[in-house]
């Protein structure tokens, strides 16, 4: 048992990683394959006035240099974004038109104009280079609200004024109402500033086309390896799927921009069967900021009432929400249901409103990014709940505390039903581990040494685990969100597990090996857990959005329940004895009470050989489940952060960063304190380092780690990170998932903390020091005024 | 990002400003250029060659002069497309001011650079920038002053120290 169900067990999948023996798309080599480069805009709006690609053409070793209107004649469809979201008026959103490669014109700096294969890398790079596109420019806009306004340059016609759409979720009237009503009210603009991902492997796919089979392979660094086949075949006209084999191997860290379909693979697929050669590309850094999906981006303002009591009584908010230059598969989604559902947070909220603008700019697509969404929702409540705490003078964990929701199910007025949860045990656990009754002398010190010292909260809930098929079908998903597993006890009893889940670092190889080492008492070692390959696996959605505890070991679990009673039926019939009597435990089937039993893999020997099972029994021992979610999962914490600010240069250190959170069943809690690491580590980077920085061109400025800011070691302090689990009621396991959650709730811990240390509210991510000293200066000019 | 620098050539004004219009002139002075053909009227056509950085390309484009008020002032400005490494285009409003036998030229500049080089971030491409235009109004003041007085040398713009700068900057962006 002690591989079992919360059993701290190394990860199997350590050993190739660390010792260099991981297998990631670029490591793959196909029989004389070929190098794609691609030719990319330099501006950030033009218009294509003429490509030459006589001179590359003419170098040796060039295979071919293909364009974007030869790939729409050849029927490849636009790239689209797969969730409808409907506007206040009821019209549908306006998608506009994504080529893989630009037809007329380009839209941000690194539009794909044209893909370059060659012998080569190098020689695919310099034959891009060669390829002479004249451009005549356009105006640009890279802001949201910028792009709102009369008289903006036009990215698409069928957008008229940038506009993809314009949504509410709430009740207007009644919010205002409260609001009007409210004994106080704390108004705020906030910022959530846009993130590159980053991930540790930057993208890369490698196509094939096999002329005799007419038949299609893809490896490319996918998070959901089936929706991407689904995606190519049904939309871009790739290849049928029957045709199109999609395997995503070792994929090196995802965090969202590995789940849609990018140009770069259709183009590569493409020019596959067009040059009769493998073509492979792979992104390097800077490609990586320029065409990799960005996170976040969001302008807010948001209003909030307390009655006289500290009780809430109305949230109203509105967003501006950049989605870039193109919809990406799951933008739309992520501005709307998978924010502003949870913008009632821990709390207990009668009216909230809520309306979102989202807005095309010249700037590189935006989609999901660790948390998607739900960041951006606890973000804004937490900060507007710290700060209507000190405008009212008010310890701000009582004030949230007095609005906790204390009963489950608890409906919110923005769609979602919380199951589970116990926040004041969160609260409480987080105080006590963060020692906040002994920050009054921790400040006193601080200021002995001339540092300003501050603490934050931040009490965040998101919502998981995505989710009911037919509950997110109603919203305008294009797809259903459950998993499939398949459970294979091969006849000397070792167990293959196929999932739709997709490892890109969680350490299902791992987690998933547990729970069926739990189930059929096996050591971990017995088992492999497969995945990534529409060959072997026959469908499934991915990993993203924390959902491969919740809804993928939940379809694991459904498998294996077929699994056990097949077993405890042939068991029952060889060892004479009644089904209900048979137990597994130890590596062996039993009659319970006996000494009667079938070793493990003599169950498995005896489903294969057949020669003594159950008449009517079909042989073999393998079952499958798609398990659909009957909810979303409602994990939620209460991270505490503590700072120390120097006033003289508005350097600021995290030197105390509390987690508590409630994850539910806890299968290894070393993989869940590492995903509660990693994702405060960038929440941390959101709130301090890292910004997406464009100019008025539309270059992005911080394409390189020159610019742009990941938190270091030396940036992050020692973490205490503690669980307070309430049981999830809606899958088997009793799952919520923990793999956002650490992006999510840190961000405003942190600038709480900050701006308590500063005594100046007004503050925005990242709080770089230069910005930390200069709303210091504007707090210390104010008080010298007065 | 503007660079605003000026600096004193032993040298009248009207001597200063026929060295501005002449195209050999303006070819020995614009940094890295190849070739520049053309005339005051129409404009020239060049080709520079810049290291800017990792990033090395070959830009072809276009240089003006415009606002033209003789001998006072006139804009140099220019734009070049380097291929993927992206696109620059900038110019100066170049004023002169005769200051006893010598003229105190002045000069802003400013510079829009686009693709590959923006990515490099603003603090290779404004040190490229204001090196540039060093470079050129150096060049320039040489090109002046060497021909028929090539003995008057200004204070405070020694071309050894400028030299030496240039020489600075070139080993850094290597």
């Amino acid at each position: 048992m002690s591989e079992g169900i919360g059993a701290r067990v190394l990860r199997k999948e350590d050993k190739r990683f660390i010792t260099g023996k991981g297998r990631y798309t670029d490591d793959i080599i196909e029989a004389n394959q070929a190098y794609a480069a691609f030719v990319r805009s330099p501006h950030a709006h033009a218009r294509i006035v003429s490509v030459d690609a006589s001179a590359a053409l003419a170098m040796e070793g060039v295979e071919t240099v293909l364009m974007g209107p030869e790939l729409v004649a050849d029927g490849i469809g636009n790239i689209i974004c797969g969730w409808g979201v409907t506007s206040k008026d009821g019209s549908p959103m306006n998608m506009g038109a994504w080529s893989a490669l630009a037809t007329e014109k380009v839209r941000y700096v690194g539009d794909a104009v044209a893909i370059v294969v060659a012998d080569s890398k190098a020689l695919a790079k310099s034959a891009a280079e060669a390829v002479v596109v004249e451009y005549e420019e356009l105006p640009v806009v890279v802001g949201s609200v910028e792009a709102l306004a009369e008289g903006a340059p036009q990215l698409h016609e069928n957008a008229p004024g940038n506009l993809i759409f314009d949504w509410e979720i709430g009740d207007l009237a009644p919010t205002d109402a409260a609001l009007a009503s409210a004994a106080h009210v704390t108004e705020m603009d906030i910022t959530n500033n846009r993130l590159a991902p980053n991930p540790m492997e930057p993208r890369s796919a490698i196509a094939t086309f096999n002329e005799a089979e007419d038949h299609y392979t893809l490896y490319t660094t996918s998070q959901n390896p089936h929706v991407a086949r689904l995606v190519l075949s049904a939309f871009y006209n790739v290849a049928p799927e029957h045709k199109l084999r999609v395997i995503a191997p070792d994929v090196g860290g995802g965090f969202g921009s590995k789940i849609y379909i990018y140009p770069e693979e259709i183009a590569c697929l493409w020019a596959a069967m067009k040059c009769g050669r493998s073509v492979k590309w792979t992104s390097d850094r800077t490609e990586a900021f320029l065409t990799d999906a960005h996170g976040r981006d969001h302008v807010s303002t948001a209003k909030i009432g307390f009655d006289k009591d500290g009780k809430i009584v109305g949230l109203k908010v509105n967003t501006k929400a950049n989605l870039g230059a193109y919809m990406s598969l799951f933008s739309s989604a992520v501005p709307t249901y998978l924010y502003a559902t949870l913008l009632s947070g821990q709390y207990d909220i009668a009216n909230i409103y809520c309306d979102v603008q989202a807005v095309y700019t010249n700037t590189v697509p935006v989609d999901a990014y660790r948390g998607a969404g739900r960041p951006e929702a606890c973000y804004l409540i937490e900060r507007l709940m710290e700060t209507a705490a000190r405008e009212m003078g008010v310890d701000p964990a009582a004030l949230r505390a007095k609005n906790f929701v204390k009963s489950f199910p608890h409906q919110t007025p923005v769609i979602m039903a919380y199951d589970s949860g116990d926040f004041d045990a969160n609260l409480k656990q987080a105080q006590e581990a963060a020692d906040v009754a002994g920050f009054a002398a921790r400040k006193a010190e601080a200021a002995s040494r001339g540092k300003l010292r501050g603490l934050g909260y931040s009490n965040y809930i998101e919502a998981c685990g995505i989710a009911p098929s037919a509950a997110v079908g109603s919203l305008g998903a294009g797809v259903g969100l459950w998993e499939s597993a398949e459970v294979r006890v091969n006849p000397v009893g070792t167990i293959e597990i196929l999932t739709g889940s997709h490892s890109h670092g969680q350490g299902h190889e791992t987690t998933f090996a547990q729970i069926v080492a739990e189930r059929f008492d096996l050591p971990t070692e017995n088992i492999q857990i497969v995945h990534g390959d529409t060959d072997k696996v026959q469908f499934g959605m991915g990993t993203y959005g924390s959902r491969s505890g919740a809804v993928g070991m939940s379809a694991i679990v459904k498998a294996m329940d077929k699994v056990e009673a097949k077993v405890k039926k042939i068991a029952a019939h060889v060892l004479e004895a009644g089904e209900d009597d048979i137990v597994i435990e130890g590596g062996a089937v039993k009659v319970a009470g006996t000494d009667k039993q079938m070793l493990w893999h003599e169950v498995g020997l005896a489903a294969y050989t057949a020669h003594n099972i159950p008449e009517g029994m079909e042989p073999g021992l393998k079952e499958s489940a798609f398990y659909d979610p009957t909810n979303f999962t409602f994990p939620a914490g209460c991270y505490i952060c503590e700072v120390e600010v120097d006033p003289e240069t508005g350097v600021t250190e995290v030197v105390q960063f509390v987690a508590s959170d409630d994850f539910g069943t806890i299968i290894n809690p070393m993989i869940v304190e590492g995903q509660v690491h990693g994702g405060i580590a960038q929440g941390i980077g959101q709130a301090m380092l890292e910004n997406v920085v464009y100019d008025e061109m539309g270059q992005q400025l911080s394409a390189s780690y020159m610019d742009y800011t990941m938190p270091r070691a030396d940036d992050l302090p020692n973490y205490s990170v503690h669980h307070a689990s309430t049981v999830c009621p809606g899958n088997p396991l009793g799952m919520k998932g923990c793999g956002e959650a650490g992006a999510i709730g840190s961000p405003p811990a942190v600038i709480n903390a900050i701006t308590d240390a500063i005594g100046n509210n007004n503050l925005a991510m990242p709080a770089t020091p230069a910005a930390v000293w200069a709303a210091l200066q504007d707090v210390q000019s104010k008080i010298a005024a007065e | 990002m503007d660079f605003k620098d000026e600096r004193i050539i032993a040298a009248t004004p009207d001597m200063v400003w026929a060295h501005l219009l002449d195209p050999a002139v303006l070819k020995e002075c614009v940094p890295g250029c190849q070739s520049l053909t053309g005339s005051v009227e129409d404009g020239f056509e060049a080709v520079v060659v810049q290291r800017v950085g990792p990033v090395k390309a070959t830009f072809t484009g276009t240089v003006l002069l415009s606002n033209i008020d003789a001998p006072k002032s006139l804009t140099i400005s220019g734009k070049g497309e380097g291929g993927v490494a992206g696109f620059a285009r900038g110019g100066a409003d170049v004023t002169l001011q005769g200051e006893g036998a010598s003229t105190r030229l002045s000069y802003v500049v400013n510079a829009q650079i686009g693709g590959k080089l923006a990515q490099l971030g603003s603090r290779i491409i404004d040190s490229f920038v204001s090196k540039m235009a060093d470079q050129f109004f150096e060049s320039f003041q040489a090109q002046v002053e060497g021909a028929p007085a090539a003995d008057a040398k200004t204070p405070g713009a020694t071309p050894g120290f400028w030299q030496s700068l240039i020489n600075m900057f070139k080993k850094i962006l290597r």
